[in-house]
Parts: C-alpha cells; structure tokens; sequence
C-alpha cells in the first residue's frame, strides 16, 4: 500500500515492543539516571542491568579500557540486588511505561531461581534475560556458559519456574553456537540474546601491566558488530522460528538493519547509549526512513532477507 | 545538566597542556569547581568514549559571561583530535557533571594541593574560595617545569604558594607530599583540597588522616559514560556510619569525595592487592567538613 508509514513495533512470539529498539543490559544505569539525558520512552524497551539476589560490589577497578572502534570492560554484575531494584528501580522504568526485561545474574542455580522467583511476576516486566557469562560458585568459577550441560540447566530452570518469557544471552564463541542455542530452547528458552561481549584484554606495554583490574573482561561496541551479526546469521538460519535479539555495536539504522536482514527480530542497543544519549531516537528514525525507502512496513519484513553476492555468470 | 553543541571560542597551548574555552552559557551557569564535562569524539574514528575533563573555568558575568574552559595533556587518540581542533568549531558537550567540592562553613584556611592538571579545578576552586573571604595557599606539583600548571594564576590567588617539581626544573625538588608536612604547619591549614592522580590523593589522604585534618579529593577514575550509566568510575567508599563500604561511582558521587572515607586500600590505582574489610568495621568518619 502506497504512502502507508510504516510501524516500527514487533512481536517476538507474544513478546510485544513497540520499537525494534531495546537498552543492552548495564547501559542505561539503574533507572535512576533516567531523568537525565535518555529519554526511555524512546525506547522500545529496556534490559537491567544483571541483577543478582544480594547486591554485588563487582570486579576491580580500573574497569575500563578504550580499544579501536570498542571498549573492554569489566564491571563484574555491580548491582544493588534485586530486593532494591524491585522497591526504588522498577516503579521508576514502570512510570515511563517501557517494557522492562529483566537481567537475571547468579553464581548458583539457586540463586538464579531466588531472583527469578523476586522478578517474574512483577507488572512491567515483559520477560527475563539470563546472563550466563559470570563465574559458576558451583563449577569452579568457570563460566557458566563452559559447559553446555550447565548452561541448559540454568536456562531450563528459570524458564520452567518463570510466568514471563524467558532469552538466554549467549556469547558467539561457544564451540557449537547453533548447538548451544538450540539447548537453551529445547530447555524451554523463548529466545535468545546474541551476542555477550567478547572476552578481551588491553595491555599498557608501558607500565607492563593490564589496563583493568580484572585482567580479563569483555569488548563491545563496533568492534564486535561483524561477530554479532555472523552469530545471529548461524542462529536464525537455524532457527527461523526462534525469536533473537541482536546486540553488538550498533550505533547507527544502517547497523540494526544489518541485524534485522541477518535474522534478529529486534536490537538491543548498548555501547552507543554511553556515547550518544539521543541514539534511541535517531536510529528509529533511520530504520523508519529505511524502511520506507524499501517500500516495506514493518521491521519484520527485513528480518533473515540478507542474501549473498550474485555470482558473476561463468 | 545540559547537552549542547558548544563553539570554540579560543584555543591556547600552556606548557604541556592545551586549553579550550567553550561558548556554553548552560553549563557554565550551573558550574561549581569539582564539577566536569564529557566531550563527544567524532563519529567516523576508531576511539568512540567520549572523552571527561574537570572545569577549569566558568564565567557568569563580564566580558566572558557564558564561557567554560577545560584543560587536558594530549595523550591518547582523543585528546590528540582536541589538541587540533580549532576555534569555531562545535563540539557535543554535557555538563556539568558530578559532585562540586564543598566549601568550608567557619573554617577559614584553605590548602589547596594539586599534581599536573589537577591545578585546572583547583585554581577554579581557589577563585571561589575567595569569593568567600577564605585565606588559600597552594602546592603545585608536576613532575617537570611544563607539566606546572598556570603558576602565575596560582601565584595571584594564593596567600603562599610552594611548587614541587620531580626534577627539580621549577620550584623545589621534591613531591607535594615531601613538602605537604611543612606547607600546611607554616600555613596553619586547615581545611585540604586535593586534585591529582591516585598516589599523589592517597598520600595527602594519609597525611590529613594523620593530622585529623578534613581533606576532600577530587579523584581521576577511568570512566566510559561519565553519565552513572556504566559503573566503570567505582571507587570503593566507606559508609558514614562504618558499616562497610560501597563502590561508588566518581562520575555521580564523585569526583569529589571525602577523603577520610575513601578505603584507599581497596581502591585499584597504583597498587591493585585487595585487602579484607577489618573485623571490627571501619571508624566512623565524620561528614564534610568538620
């Protein structure tokens, strides 16, 4: 239909946004910030930052380093406990009217449960994402995603106890990403969030020593976007059925219309959001325009449409 | 706090450093010394974090009404790119950021100690200090002659002031915690502002601890949004009542913090080794300023 402006809300399988366009976890603060430069009602919803049933302190400091085109960071899961977040956070996310996703941290199955149990049933929060990327008290501190088993336990666990879909955030370098993703479902994920930061390291060679307290942490930002969208490529061509959120370095329409064509049924947005608070707005913008100037109506209409280079004819 | 597109109204080279003043009648109406401001980076560039300078300057009235000025070392990819900038040029500013130093209520003698750049907030401070008929004197450290921040500007809001340098190119070789004891016994302070990196707030720190002097740090944490959103910017500070500590963000509860409630050994910069919180707790600290 000519001249028909095209929606920018989509339906991940029941999970309704209005924009394609969601706050990564840990960037948007704790929601206490929110009456300052980023204007959430510009979002299409919000991940918390990691909640944890406790509050949490997190990692070391210095906790970030600039590298080309992204950041390492390590900030551990600082978060001032689910219990906090339910009494001072929520109502203030929940007055903006923005679907909340709720991040769901822990370093024991239990404890993954007990904040579970603390946020599924809460107004406003429209589903969970569980971040498997922290250290296993059960397994030796390993992450939780090393082993595909334990991962399936955590996901299978909270998405059978959770009234609220559940996605799993993984990382892209897991020996079988499709395999991997497919055991987050099979235990009963809706979706899946891809991709967690990379494991990444700065060095000062000057003072000989890492430039984070941790030593180790993750990188995001533009620097990640080509493994993200390769990750979410792998997935939905896998799983076309499978609701995922892109995230990874998107600052720009062009960059989450890269996500959509490769299969991501929304993006989250996260490195940007520290860089440029009026991203929301001009990346809907974009993807509005974009849309439009393909002659299309919904985001969904670009989702898993990418196709590969014409071979020239022999 | 304001994001505006700011125009460059002048740029200068100070020894090591450069200095940029800014047309931001916003921000520089609300700013207070202690306060910063975060500088966007252009988009089409491999450094993407906006980049965080404490206010060296703000004007309200006179010629210079609506007027900001920061002042950095270009030592990395970003400050390099605001090393050339040029005047007429907008930069994405917001601002002011974070909490202001405190002035004292009664107490009336004021030392101000600052390493490098840490002078640029202290000599903003020092300006506002006298506004309120407090007496100021002044450590300027660096560790050589072009790392001395505006010397002459100290000179002329100070009562004493004493420069130390690490090779001795300007003033007296030493540090300022080599020549703190004596400045503050001749100066008869009483109240401590510091501004500089880790070691030279962490030996002030225990220097004011000792003397049970109240001292507050304007500290110099990495940070990645400067907005609170991130939580890189922690500094580990005991609670009021000591009954433990949190990891504050410098960039909201910061940069200026109490001294006496910093856990110094807690907190990463030069020397990472955690250590446990004591059994007994910490002591109680009594609030700013005494």
């Amino acid at each position: 239909m000519a001249g028909l402006k095209p929606s920018l809300a989509v339906d991940l399988n029941g999970v309704r946004l209005p924009l394609p366009l969601v706050a990564a976890s840990g960037c948007l603060g704790t929601g206490r910030e929110l009456g300052g430069l980023v204007d959430v009602r510009r979002l299409g919803g919000v991940v918390t930052r990691s909640l944890t049933y406790g509050p949490s302190r997190g990692a070391a400091t210095p906790r970030v380093a600039e590298s080309a085109s992204g950041v390492v960071t390590a900030v551990g899961v600082q978060n001032q406990g689910v219990r906090s977040f339910l009494d001072e956070d929520l109502p203030r996310l929940a007055d903006a009217a923005v679907p909340v996703v709720a991040s769901v941290a822990g370093s024991t199955l239990d404890e993954y449960l007990s904040v579970t149990t603390a946020l599924h049933v809460r107004p406003g929060i429209v589903a969970l994402e569980v971040y498997l990327s922290g250290p296993d008290a059960e397994r030796g501190d390993r992450p939780f995603y090393a082993r595909i088993e334990r991962l399936a336990e955590i996901v299978g666990a909270v998405s059978r106890l959770s009234h609220v879909p559940v996605f799993a955030k993984l990382p892209a370098l897991l020996p079988d990403l499709v395999d991997v993703a497919h055991a987050c479902v099979r235990a009963g994920a809706h979706g899946l969030t891809l991709i967690d930061g990379l494991p990444a390291m700065s060095v000062d060679p000057s003072r000989l020593r890492a430039r984070i307290g941790s030593g180790v942490g993750t990188l995001s930002g533009p620097a990640i976007k080509p493994v993200a969208v390769a990750a979410v490529y792998r997935v939905a061509q896998a799983m076309p059925d499978v609701p995922i959120m892109g995230v990874g370095g998107v600052s720009t329409a062009e960059d989450a219309a890269e996500f959509l064509l490769a299969g991501a049924w929304a993006v989250q947005l996260g490195t940007v959001l520290l860089v440029d608070p009026d991203a929301p707005v001009e990346v809907a913008r974009g993807l509005a325009a974009y849309l439009h100037e393909k002659g299309l109506t919904s985001p969904s209409d670009l989702r898993g449409r990418v196709r590969m280079p014409a071979r020239e004819p022999a | 706090m304001r994001r505006v597109r700011a125009e460059i109204l002048n740029t200068r080279k100070l020894g090591a450093y450069h200095q940029l003043t800014l047309v931001a009648p916003d921000i520089a109406e609300r700013a207070r010394p202690g306060q910063f401001i975060s500088v966007g980076m252009p988009g089409d560039r491999a450094f993407v974090l906006r980049r965080h300078f404490s206010i060296h300057q703000a004007s309200r009235r006179g010629g210079w009404a609506g007027t900001l000025e920061f002042v950095f070392d270009p030592t990395g990819p970003g400050t390099e790119w605001l090393a050339d900038a040029k005047p007429h040029q907008f930069l994405d500013v917001i601002g002011p950021l974070g909490k202001a130093f405190a002035y004292p209520r009664r107490l009336g003698t004021c030392l101000l100690v600052a390493h490098g750049h840490g002078a640029a907030s202290l000599l903003f401070l020092a300006q506002e200090l006298r506004a309120r008929e407090k007496r100021v004197d002044m450590i300027l450290g660096a560790s050589s002659q072009e790392y001395v921040f505006k010397p002459i500007e100290a000179k002329r809001l100070s009562q004493a002031i004493v420069i130390a340098t690490e090779d001795g190119s300007i003033g007296e070789e030493a540090s300022v915690r080599d020549v703190l004891p004596r400045v503050a016994d001749e100066t008869r302070a009483e109240v401590v502002y510091a501004a500089g990196p880790h070691t030279t707030l962490r030996s002030v720190a225990a220097f004011c601890a000792e003397r049970r002097l109240p001292a507050q740090v304007a500290v110099e944490e990495p940070m990645a949004c400067g907005l609170g959103m991130c939580f890189t910017c922690v500094v580990p500070v005991i609670r009021k009542d000591g009954s433990g500590y949190d990891n504050l963000r410098s960039c909201t509860d910061g940069p200026v913090f109490n001294a006496a409630r910093v856990f110094w050994d807690r907190w990463g910069g030069e020397r990472a080794a955690p250590v446990p919180t004591p059994p007994e707790g910490f002591p109680a600290v009594r609030s700013w300023p005494g």
